[in-house]
């Protein structure tokens, strides 16, 4: 009798009837396949195995987390309430404790999507693992999160959202930004003034395969996160690393997939990208499900799968290794790092232009963090989107000091409506979400 | 007119129906050591006096399969199991002659690996050698491409008396209840051939010559013929037959709650719209998860007969039965001796349920009758309990579409409707603690009999085509068919209830009353690189659940 060693939920969301567009990656038939193969291994028969319905999030859960303009309907689809649900009501059935592991087996994914939100970037709309993390911290009271990102690209939205957080550890491990969107996702993304360290990433280089991500997994992250030591553990577990995947470069397999979930051990699985759906997927969410449940899969193969012809080379091997080192050091020697950036002129502003491929949208913006030793800091930042829509958005963090949720205030309070189009303010002491409209 | 006979664990109940109703009912004890004496005995009961030529109809409904299964009184069948990468078939074992062999076939029906000849002699000629007679064959994703089953029971042909291959057993997805299935339909397989034939030829001698009908689990019936290649199908159709008594009663454009209070068990099942609500996957049975289409049904180990006992203060019923209430002469105060103090049941002892329930009065400090009504009240509550438990399940059931998750049908029954042997003497107790309407059923000491003798032939058709392979194919069925790029939805829906319809027929429907409908329809454009390649399609239809047409006159009349 197959029996699960530990508790192990799933939501299985394949939205059957949305897509981006009728051939677009993000499309309906992208978990086809995968669904085909979970029911035909009949994973939701096996003792201690058990399917979850999706709850689709509220208004108030998405706006705990975005800014979005000129507001949430106008950015999302019942899709995205659904999907984001789907990581929500996992992370629920972990902390009432009726599993021990969950997975979301969703989408659309999420892990593209910034606080702020003009539309979609890199088929992402909203963050579907941030979304799922605050509402948990607000109904749970859980304090230290690390998110670990083993999708193919950089989780820049995820970084972004967390950027500021020391109580958020990000790791984001993908194929290098020099090859492949969004073209971020270097070392020194290491954090904002009052977090640094606290954004980890670690670009592998292309061709990357099974003893890469391994070792990357052995003896770079998990030592991080031993130090660390979060409540709760995330994976952002994006499939696009697989041999197969046709916008991607690397040569990740099913038994790697299985292999690194095994390692990682976290409490919860989300779904990011993932794009080859015959050849990879069906395979690489059988071995995710088993490993998270304890289950054997040292027979989960895809039909081609050859691990010798995928095998990286020894330059590949020692690229990996630097990269490795560099991001170790960076995680010891974070204070001494933090204090370089504070000699910095000005290491509270930051400029930015953000583009959203998947809607063509340019956003330029103005970041102003509170530099503080007492909490996150106030965040201040000023978002012109070339479609010309300009907002003020004011962030009070969850643990917000006295003096940075004034700052916050003052900063929503003052705002002209003569220069914004939308003035937000969050305030996450509070859990209040407040907008003006400009004129 | 029509015979319908069900065979419950203490009582065999036989129905006559003709035109003015319900014209005859019949209880007969069961024997469970010789359910062949208890099923005649019945028939002759029932038939003793009538004509045989005016009997238009006979549904049989019996836990020889069930039985045969949980008590283990099956024989050897070999079991070959081809799998492919995933979970190891060995999980799956379901007997000591359970064979994993090479082959592989991907979700769309792609031969990975072909099966090993050889491999597949040597297990046949061990096999021979330990005298097996009934084998099953099953592949992963057989459903998708059979190729490989096909070829294993070609070498296997000749050498044993019947081969159930997976793909014929079921159209549906899932690999270990594909094997479960094949092997318990390969198991039952002598066992109710020899019975029903003898059946069919006691009626041959009283002059009853015609085709005899099985219930099946889904609340549907078969005729024997076809039922020889499916017998598994029969097991567990004792609930669906009480289910299919109550169909008539349940109310229009609602949803109705079903139970049928037992002495020992309660079961439950849910109407919409007098339509039962089906469980997606199959029944489960002695262990074994199967795909074996059956009504959504919950049991509770809860019921007239149930041992009331006081633990650690607590007064708890059920679930085991330790005999009949103490009014008929048992040794443990039930539910039915508290409906005796309180004046609901009067045909027996009522003293003696009084005695019976003294000492635990005395313990708890209250009187007789007042412990009466707690132990009515808990029961009553347990058994609410169970019917939330069903239709939250029921809700919560996973979709996969936005549409189905935002507009999906969420069942809110206001009514319920009892039937079994104490039903309407707690009805009245029932009612008074929810907000839900109670009704008795009609004859609600023989409604399962008058369910099986009224309830429709069903089956169902899993269709499935792939443009860019050019196949369109319902391995179930036998049917596979070259199809060109324009093929899509509507052809695919088309051809499904086309081989619906027949099948129904060959099984038994009147083909003048046939309700098809589609329950699952799904195209996707299969796209690979930036262009369309194809489409994949794949639909599910089937025969609605329900009482048949052509007696609607004698349903009225039951309400009567
Ligand atoms: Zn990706
Ligand atoms: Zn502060």
């Amino acid at each position: 009798m197959l029996k699960a060693k530990h508790q192990t939920g799933l939501v299985f969301f394949p939205a059957f009837d949305w897509a981006i567009s009728p051939t677009h990656p993000e499309r309906e038939e992208r978990l086809l396949y995968t669904q085909d193969q979970v029911f035909e291994e009949g994973l939701f028969d096996i003792e201690g195995i058990s399917e979850f319905k999706p709850d689709p999030v509220t208004l108030k859960d998405i706006q705990r987390v975005h800014f979005c303009v000129p507001d949430v309907w106008h950015v999302t689809t019942e899709s995205h309430f659904i999907s984001a649900g789907g990581a929500k009501t996992i992370g629920m059935a972990v902390l009432d404790r009726q599993i021990k592991r969950g997975f979301a087996l969703v989408r659309p994914p999420g892990h593209h999507a910034m606080r702020v939100v003009h539309g979609a970037r890199g088929f992402c709309n909203i963050n579907i693992e941030a979304i799922m993390i605050e509402y948990l911290r607000e109904a749970y009271g859980i304090e230290k999160v690390a998110i670990v990102d083993t999708d193919c690209h950089h989780g820049d939205g995820t970084q972004d959202i967390y950027w500021h957080d020391p109580e958020t550890l990000f790791i984001s491990i993908h194929q290098d930004g020099r090859t492949l969107y969004p073209g971020s996702g270097f070392p020194n993304e290491l954090g904002g003034p009052n977090a640094v360290g606290k954004t980890l990433n670690i670009p592998l280089p292309p061709n990357t395969s099974e003893e890469g991500f391994l070792y990357t997994a052995e003896h770079v992250i998990m030592p991080i996160l031993e130090d660390f030591k979060p409540d709760i553990i995330i994976n952002s577990a994006g499939q696009d690393n697989h041999y197969t995947d046709p916008i991607t470069n690397m040569n990740f397999s099913a038994q790697g997939y299985a292999n690194l979930t095994s390692i990682l051990n976290p409490d919860i699985a989300v779904l990011e990208g993932g794009y080859s759906i015959e050849g990879a997927l069906p395979y690489v969410n059988l071995g995710i499900v088993l490993a998270l449940a304890g289950i054997d899969y040292t027979n989960v193969k895809e039909p081609n799968y050859d691990p010798d012809r995928i095998r990286q080379a020894p330059a590949v091997t020692d690229m990996i290794e630097k990269i490795g080192e560099t991001v170790l050091t960076i995680w010891q020697q974070k204070e001494y790092i933090r204090n370089q950036i504070m000699e910095k002129a000005d290491p509270g502003n930051r400029n930015r232009n953000i583009f959203y491929d998947t809607d063509g949208i340019q956003e330029s913006q103005h970041e102003q963090i509170q530099i503080c030793s007492d909490c996150a800091g106030a965040l201040r930042i000023d978002s012109t989107s070339s479609r010309g829509v300009h907002i003020l958005a004011v962030h009070i963090p969850r643990k917000a000091c006295d003096a940075c949720k004034q700052t916050g205030y003052t900063w929503y309070e003052s705002a002209d409506p003569d220069d914004f189009d939308i003035i937000f303010i969050q305030d996450r002491t509070e859990d209040h979400y407040l907008e003006r409209k400009g004129k | 007119m029509i015979i319908g006979l069900d065979v419950g664990g203490t009582h065999t109940d036989v129905v006559l129906l003709d035109d003015n109703g319900l014209e005859k009912e019949i209880k007969v004890l069961t024997d469970p050591s010789n359910l062949f004496n208890s099923v005649l005995t019945g028939l002759n009961e029932i038939t003793s006096g009538i004509d045989p030529k005016n009997i238009s109809r006979i549904v049989l409904s019996t836990t020889l399969s069930t039985n045969a299964i949980v008590q283990k009184k099956i024989p050897a069948v070999g079991m070959i199991v081809s799998s492919g990468p995933g979970i190891d078939p060995d999980f799956y074992r379901t007997n000591a002659y359970y064979f994993p062999v090479s082959g592989s076939i991907d979700h769309r029906g792609r031969e990975i690996e072909p099966i090993d000849h050889d491999e597949i002699n040597h297990i046949a000629e061990h096999l021979q050698k330990e005298g097996i007679r009934y084998v099953g064959v099953v592949g992963k994703f057989s459903i998708r491409n059979p190729a490989h089953e096909l070829q294993i029971q070609a070498i296997l042909n000749g050498s044993f008396e019947k081969i159930f291959m997976g793909h014929r057993i079921s159209g549906s997805l899932n690999f270990s209840r594909r094997i479960a299935t094949t092997f318990l339909n390969a198991a039952v397989y002598p066992i109710h051939k020899e019975f029903y034939e003898a059946v069919q030829r006691s009626l041959e001698a009283k002059g009853l010559v015609l085709p005899i009908r099985l219930l099946k689990a889904d609340g549907g019936n078969m005729r024997f013929e076809s039922s020889i290649e499916f017998p598994a199908q029969t097991i567990l159709s004792g609930p669906s037959a009480s289910v299919m008594g109550a169909v008539a009663f349940g109310t229009e454009d609602e949803d109705t709650l079903v139970m049928d209070i037992g002495g020992t068990t309660t079961d439950m099942a849910l109407l919409i719209n007098r339509a039962p609500v089906l469980n997606p996957l199959g029944i489960g049975l002695g262990g074994y998860k199967t795909l074996i289409r059956s009504l959504e049904t919950l049991s509770i180990g809860l019921g007239g007969d149930s041992a009331v006992k006081l633990i650690e203060g607590k007064l708890e019923v059920g679930p085991e039965r330790l005999g009949p209430a103490m009014a008929y002469g048992g040794q443990v105060p039930t539910p039915t001796d508290a409906l005796f103090i309180t004046g609901d049941i009067k045909d027996g002892d009522k003293d003696k349920s009084k005695n019976g329930l003294k000492p635990l009065a005395k313990i708890h400090g209250i009187s007789v009758e007042a412990l009466a009504h707690q132990i009515i009240d808990i029961t009553c509550q347990n058994i609410l309990t169970a019917a939330q438990n069903l239709i939250d399940r029921i809700n919560s059931k996973p979709v996969y579409t936005v549409h189905e998750l935002q507009e999906g049908y969420l069942v809110r029954p206001k009514n319920i409707l009892v039937l079994g042997g104490p039903a309407p003497y707690f009805a009245r107790h029932l009612e008074k603690l929810c907000a839900y309407s109670i009704r008795v059923v009609p004859n609600w000491q023989v409604a399962n009999a008058i369910g099986a003798a009224l309830a429709r032939t069903t089956c169902e058709v899993i269709f499935f085509a792939d443009t860019e392979r050019r196949v369109a194919e319902a391995p179930e069925e036998n049917f596979s068919q070259q199809i060109d790029s324009n093929y899509d939805r509507t052809g695919a829906q088309q051809h499904a209830f086309e081989l619906l319809r027949d099948k129904a027929i060959q099984r038994g429907a009147n083909p003048d009353f046939l309700e098809m409908e589609v329950v699952e329809a799904l195209q996707f454009n299969m796209v690979r690189g930036f262009n369309t390649t194809g489409k994949n399609i794949r639909v599910k239809v089937q025969v609605k659940p329900g009482l048949i047409h052509e007696y609607d006159h004698v349903i009225a009349k039951l309400s009567q």
